[in-house]
């Protein structure tokens, strides 16, 4: 089980190192979203302050859903994904494995930029930090869930829309203590409770995501 | 019909269907004639508040959609949850029946909300814990319709959207606490609906007769459209042909 979990882990990794660009696009997006936001709002850095940890949040939740959807089509198109579902080994570990495959791909870049983010939105020190922490904590959930959609739109015509509609929703208490985390911050209030509770959500999401991805696989290639 | 009546009976399609043929008639009438009534008894009848003037008699139509809202979506992923695991092919049809119900009766909710609002808070919307996970609950029923309207193949559709049913309702208490949690940390409890006072005799009775009459009409919606369902993917079984035979010689 864990040696299917390593394989598919490697070989996704491996993938994505052959394609190095396509691999860099969602935090080139990340970066470029966010970066729109102080041409929208203007450049008062009271206000992107204000605003900051939102804007990056928001930004990671789509970067994350435009990337995921390609997580499984790869696979699925020539036909690889449903030998891995026919080896014999549980969905949930082909799921886990391609979701924590996806998060070292994209989420890693997304919480390795927000140092960079934290200059362009004067985002400093403790609220810097908070921020990197909830990134750290709340990019897995983002994953996780994406796997999900991914797997439930899998072939579907409109397949990136429709898994943006499904599963933003969901997305949201991770947005909330993400964000909230560095409010806590800017308050004056310490962000343990809300990144308690975004590690609490990271549990609750890796033990169910993955399950519930297993079974949307099964679905899409009865 | 068999003598004999059991958990089952109705799940197969031909016998559900006569089921509603019968029912149906019953379940309209009676949405209409309670809907009129609690109309009529909330507009005419209740009294008016003390405080809010007549402004309040939204909620006539405003609580009970709201109920509802959240019911149909708990009736729908649990009558999801059977099609999918005890492969009953009605169930996961009456599931898909009820998800535009249940998104209207949401809509429904949040616009009399809006309208409820405006005299008396003073604007359309607000971000309140209660408001804004009724959103999110509209948008989990579109995601849900969405889901089952893209998949062609009905089998992977009634499954993958009974599971995505199924994740929202274990998704929905964590949402609903969280935004409440957001929303006390941003702006405080403002508003708050659970202080309401006392309620007379005549505004319980309206709500009630509203209350069942959106029962009906949910149950009659949900039938009518779990019925062209039911013609539409049996359209090959001989039930459905020797009923368009009898509707054409008629």
């Amino acid at each position: 089980m864990s040696l299917a979990f390593r394989a598919i882990y490697a070989r996704d990794l491996r993938l994505a190192l052959r394609r190095r660009v396509e691999a860099l696009l969602p935090v080139a997006f990340f970066i470029v979203a966010i970066s729109l936001f102080p041409l929208g709002v203007g450049p008062e850095p009271q206000v992107l302050r204000q605003i900051g940890a939102g804007i990056v949040w928001v930004s990671a939740l789509l970067a994350s859903m435009l990337s995921v959807g390609s997580l499984y089509s790869g696979d699925h198109a020539d036909g690889s994904l449903e030998q891995m579902l026919l080896s014999g080994q549980p969905g949930f570990v082909i799921a886990a494995a391609k979701a924590a495959a996806h998060w070292t791909v994209t989420g890693v870049p997304l919480v390795l930029a927000a140092p960079l983010i934290g200059l362009l939105l004067d985002l400093r020190g403790p609220a810097l930090a908070a921020l990197i922490f909830a990134l750290l904590l709340g990019t897995p959930v983002l994953s996780l869930l994406g796997g999900l959609g991914a797997a439930l739109t899998l072939g579907l015509r409109s397949a990136g829309v429709l898994l943006i509609l499904v599963i933003l929703p969901l997305t949201i208490p991770a947005l909330i203590f993400g964000a909230g985390a560095v409010g806590a911050v800017d308050s004056g209030v310490s962000p343990s409770g809300h990144l308690s509770l975004l590690g609490a959500l990271l549990i609750l999401t890796g033990l169910g995501a993955p399950l519930a991805t297993g079974f949307a696989l099964r679905i899409a290639l009865e | 019909m068999s003598a004999s009546l059991r958990f089952t009976t109705f799940a197969a399609p031909a016998r559900f269907y006569r089921l509603a043929t019968a029912l149906n008639p019953w379940l309209w009438a009676s949405a209409i004639v309670l809907t009129v009534a609690g109309l009529y008894v909330g507009f005419f009848v209740a009294p008016t508040d003390a405080t809010q003037g007549e402004s309040y008699r939204i909620i006539f139509i405003h609580v009970p959609a709201a109920w509802m809202s959240m019911v149909i979506y708990l009736a729908m992923a649990f009558w999801a949850a059977v099609g999918w695991i005890l492969n009953a092919r009605m169930a996961s049809m009456l599931a898909h029946a009820l998800a535009p119900t249940g998104a209207l009766f949401t809509f429904l909710a949040l616009w009399t909300g809006a309208f409820w609002g405006k005299p008396t808070w003073g604007t359309w919307w607000v971000w309140d814990a209660r408001l804004t996970s009724e959103l999110i609950l509209l948008f989990l029923y579109l995601g849900y319709i969405a889901l089952a309207a893209s998949i062609d193949d009905v089998v992977r559709g009634d499954k993958a959207s009974a599971l995505l049913a199924i994740v929202g309702v274990v998704n929905v208490p964590i949402i609903y606490f969280s935004v409440r949690w957001w929303n006390t940390l941003h702006q405080g409890a403002t508003i708050s609906l659970t202080a309401a006072p006392k309620m007379a005799q005549s505004m319980l009775l309206g709500m009630m007769l509203m209350t069942f009459a959106f029962w009906a009409y949910a149950f009659a919606a949900a039938f009518t459209r779990a019925q062209a369902l039911a013609l539409e993917r049996e359209r090959d079984t001989d039930w459905v042909r020797s009923l368009s035979r009898a509707g054409a010689a008629r």
